[in-house]
């Protein structure tokens, strides 16, 4: 076991963990934060998306151990003072999710690509974007709105 | 916040936790000294167990049991069942082969079951599971569904000879032939359905608790139908009775069918929790969900189209190969039987119908219902071999469709369904306009200036939901009523709990349903909660699959707010001094007709609860009503969608242009709901016809088992979708609803497949249409055209 400190949410947060266990075995086993959540153990579906440093990682392909230092972002801390994430509330002003699972992910890949490619997002740079995460519901019809909507309004 | 109203697009009550991470699926949940489990999967399709060898393994760190197939028989645990009989054509019953929940003796899938490990960590259990060392006594397995029941082919259940389970029939084979023999033109097509894995983005999973002070269980798990659950592991496994049972299925993440059925790993989460003495936890990894979730659809088909000298069809004959897989899962024989031939008549009047299935076993993973379960295969049968026959006959295919569009209802079916109201021109009008079919012509010579092919799909589907009546599913064969229950049960307050049997997994249930009760009881939607999925409050129900929530759920429920309205009368009747027959209910108010004096619907519900003012002996105290509504009929949403896709006819490569989908679902209770269970019923059709396909190779070993190798359908394959809506309203529910969860699936699959055969010039494209298969198409197609000239 090794100890592993870090930032979640802003927040301090440490556990000792197995030098096999993954950063999101982490977050929702040692730090009950379950938001972040696991489809397929193998970097394809994108539910386990969460922010390090800044950046879009899939949790379930780092090691725990590698988010030493770093600060971390959860959809648990999206919202800031019980008010939604203009994301957030684009996703569900269109309707942009039905059971759920995939929509943590979904979010944080959202606020990725708008850091990354700022908030004018076309309909084709937007479904480029989202190769990494799957949603069985939705046939992306609507999350593609959701974020093209949200892009703006985080202007 | 006023009373919400059918037919607007309220935002989803549901979503606030989602979308802040606070959902609570099965796999969230924590238990107090909780387990984990590590099944260990056969590596091989078909094999003896000659020996299991665990002593190592039972010594590892924080193994506390191994339990395997001996366990289980020792323990008198019952066999998974399949609770739908189909009989054969000579009556026999179907030979359903006995499914332990861990294997005993035998393995008959790669993915089957040997033996469970509980440990204290996940990765404990893992590394156990890893040492167990299993000698098996390989077999030559029987993977292919075309070669099944070959003589020789490996026997995979002693009771079932050629792996044979049914050879059903339903029509007059008599008049269907003689039709053919009449006809003038016959079109012949022969097609493959191919097998799809359901692939719910969250996996499977199950929590099994036993209380030695109550001797209880609950069980929480990913269902879709909670109470089948408990009945069936309670009535026929034999884990514990039901009243001592509890089934909780909280969030679940998407179930489309995979979620419906009753599995091993909860079978064994909730058993070996008793044996441990502490909550086993379970939870799928997605290579887990490619082995031993049910798959759906895997038919080989053959048709044949009889058509008279005027242009009208006069018969239609299908014989089907219906892949079971390894074992019967709970509902599998009835999908390819009952769900599947009473649509063959698809939206046409066609006068003799015959079709012969044969459920055959394989050396596979169980099969069953998938999204559209049965009729997204027979939509594929009608829509395409109308489409080919179109061709041939030199008619334009909408045309020809409009010349044997059923015009009249009710219509009675020659394969037992009795449609009961439809506009099958108006849909089909409707979706030709605004697709701008005229126009096609021009953009495909546009397409074709840019050097790429450009082609047009047709599919008028059609679809049975909410099956039913009880008695009529009984009749068939099926283990259970397919009623649906609801309770309304108003608090002194005149907030409103709604208890339904339904299950929510994305349907936004909370929303819709919410919606109704404000709507019908005039108050506002947050007065309003809707509780599902758990077995201790929520007293029986059916659950949700085949598009039932609307059509079967919601009519339970307006049932049970007609009780509440109607209690509520009397009491009123007291309070405002009037005879009960003056009273009316409307916008939340109790009114005396005539005069000014009413009472809000609140006041009413604390004056029940109070009971001051009426005689309790006449009208008992509280405001709570239940209901337990069945159907009359099926109910048969219908449509039009179009499919136009262009072609790279260098790359094969294949981009949906263009989607228009005009559906029929009668009533709408909210648009941007069923607006999004279009689109993702297209986007998973999209995904059959152009992407994915569950392999197995010759020796049943599964070739794609991961998202690596099963392509699922992304954001940059699908295009945006055009949807809108015909009306007709359904005579069989007080609503007047339809169903719309799976339209999307049975029509898109052949509107694809349409239009490229119809971009390509060659009819023979099978699904997946990968490039690499509409390429080889062209050749062929490029051929043809060259031995023509």
């Amino acid at each position: 076991m090794t100890t592993v400190t870090l930032t979640v949410n802003g927040r301090p947060a440490s556990a000792d963990v197995d030098a096999r266990t993954l950063l999101v075995q982490l977050l929702r086993e040692h730090l009950h934060l379950t938001g972040t959540h696991v489809g397929c153990d193998t970097s394809q579906c994108g539910a386990c998306v969460v922010h390090v440093n800044g950046r879009a990682v899939k949790s379930c392909t780092m090691l725990a151990l590698q988010a030493e230092g770093a600060k971390v972002v959860t959809i648990e801390g999206v919202a800031s003072n019980g008010k939604l994430h203009p994301m957030q509330e684009a996703f569900r002003e269109h309707h942009g999710l039905q059971c759920g699972f995939c929509t943590p992910g979904m979010i944080m890949s959202a606020l990725d690509i708008v850091n990354r490619k700022g908030n004018n997002l076309d309909e084709h740079t937007i479904r480029e974007e989202l190769e990494g995460n799957l949603c069985r519901c939705t046939g992306y019809h609507n999350i593609v709105k959701a974020i093209a909507a949200g892009a703006k309004a985080m202007r | 916040m006023s009373a919400s109203s059918i037919g607007a697009s309220e935002r989803r009550t549901e979503d606030k936790r989602f979308i802040t991470g606070r959902g609570q699926y099965t796999d969230d949940i924590r238990r107090p000294y909780q387990t984990h489990a590590c099944f260990l999967r056969s590596p091989h399709a078909h094999a003896t167990i000659k020996g299991i060898d665990f002593k190592k393994a039972s010594k590892m760190p924080g193994v506390l049991a191994i339990l395997t197939g001996d366990d289980i028989a020792n323990d008198k645990i019952g066999n998974l069942i399949c609770g739908w009989m189909v009989l054969s054509k000579d009556g026999s019953p179907m030979k359903a082969g006995p499914h332990p929940a861990l294997a005993q003796g035998k393995v008959r899938y790669v993915g089957d079951s040997v033996a469970v490990v509980i440990a204290e960590t996940l990765d404990q259990a893992k590394d156990a599971a890893n040492a167990i060392k299993v000698d098996y006594g390989v077999l030559p397995a029987a993977a292919d569904l075309a070669k099944a029941r070959d003589a020789g082919a490996a026997q995979i259940h002693e009771n079932a000879p050629r792996n044979t389970i049914y050879e059903w029939v339903i029509g007059d084979e008599a008049a269907v032939d003689a039709a053919i023999k009449r006809a003038k033109h016959v079109t012949k097509i022969d097609i493959v359905n191919n097998r799809l894995i359901p692939n719910a983005i969250e996996p499977r999973a199950a929590i099994g608790e036993y209380d030695q002070g109550t001797e209880s269980f609950t069980l929480w798990t990913t269902s879709q139908n909670p109470h089948v659950a408990r009945l069936v592991l309670s009535a026929f496994i034999g884990i514990a009775p039901e009243h001592k049972f509890r089934v909780i299925a909280p969030d679940v993440g998407g179930g489309f069918g995979s979620k419906i059925f009753i599995y091993p790993e909860e079978t064994v989460c909730i058993w070996a929790s008793k044996k441990v003495g502490r909550p086993v936890r379970w939870t799928a990894e997605r290579n887990e969900s490619f082995q031993a979730d049910a798959h759906g659809r895997d038919h080989i088909t053959h048709a044949e189209l009889a058509i008279d000298e005027k242009g009208k069809i006069t018969a239609l004959k299908v014989k089907t190969l219906a892949n079971i897989g390894a074992y019967m899962s709970t509902f599998s024989s009835a999908v390819p039987t009952f769900l599947y031939a009473p649509l063959l008549s698809g939206q046409y009047e066609i006068p003799s119908i015959y079709c012969e299935v044969d459920g055959v076993y394989t050396n596979t993973a169980p099969v069953d219902a998938y999204r559209g379960a049965g009729r997204p295969e027979a939509c594929f049968v009608i829509e395409r071999i109308v489409e080919v026959a179109a061709r041939e006959l030199h008619i334009d295919p909408a045309e020809f469709r409009k010349k044997n569009f059923i015009k009249s209802f009710p219509y009675q079916t020659p394969v037992a369904s009795l449609y009961d109201a439809g506009d099958y021109p108006g849909a089909l009008d409707k979706a030709l306009q605004q697709h701008d079919y005229k126009n096609f012509g021009k953009r495909k010579a546009e397409s074709e200036r840019n050097g790429k092919l450009r082609g047009i799909g047709f599919s008028s589907y059609i679809e049975a939901c909410g099956v039913a009546p009880s008695a009529v599913a009984g009749s068939l064969g099926c283990g259970v009523g397919l009623w649906e229950s609801a309770e309304i049960a108003v608090t002194p307050t005149g907030m409103v709990e709604v208890l339904t049997g339904s299950h929510s997994h994305g349907q936004g249930h909370e929303t819709t349903f919410a919606q109704l009760v404000s709507a019908k009881l005039g108050i506002p939607m947050d007065h309003i909660t809707i509780v599902h999925g758990d077995t201790d409050k929520v007293q029986f129900g059916m659950g949700t699959y085949g598009s039932r929530s609307g059509a079967v759920g919601m009519s339970a429920i307006v049932q049970a707010v007609d009780k509440v309205i109607a209690k509520g009368k009397q009491v009123a009747a007291h309070i405002l001094e009037a005879a009960e027959g003056d009273i009316e209910f409307s916008d939340g108010r109790f009114k005396v007709a005539g005069t000014d004096k009413s009472a809000a619907f609140g006041e009413i519900a604390l004056a029940a609860y109070v009971a001051h003012k009426f005689p309790t002996a006449q009208i008992e105290p509280g405001l709570k009503e239940h209901a337990f509504y069945d159907p009359t009929n099926f109910t048969f949403p219908a449509g039009t969608h179009i499919c136009e896709v262009e072609i790279d006819p260098e790359t094969g490569v294949t981009e949906i242009a263009k989607w228009t989908a005009i559906d029929d679902f009668g009533t709408v209770i909210n648009p941007m709901i069923v607006e999004g269970q279009v689109h993702g019923g297209i986007a998973q059709g999209v995904g059959q016809a152009l992407l994915e396909n569950a392999v197995y190779d010759k020796n049943g070993q599964l070739v794609t088992g991961s998202f690596m190798d099963y392509c699922m359908p992304r954001a940059d394959n699908l295009p945006s979708f055009d949807v809108d809506y015909v009306f007709t309203k359904c005579p069989s529910n007080p609503l007047g609803m339809k169903g719309c969860g799976e339209a999307g699936a049975i029509a898109a699959p052949v509107a694809v497949i349409n239009a490229i055969t119809s971009a390509v010039g060659h009819e023979n494209v099978p699904m997946p249409a990968t490039p690499n298969a509409v390429w080889a198409a062209i050749q062929k197609s490029a051929k043809l055209r060259k031995a023509a000239e």
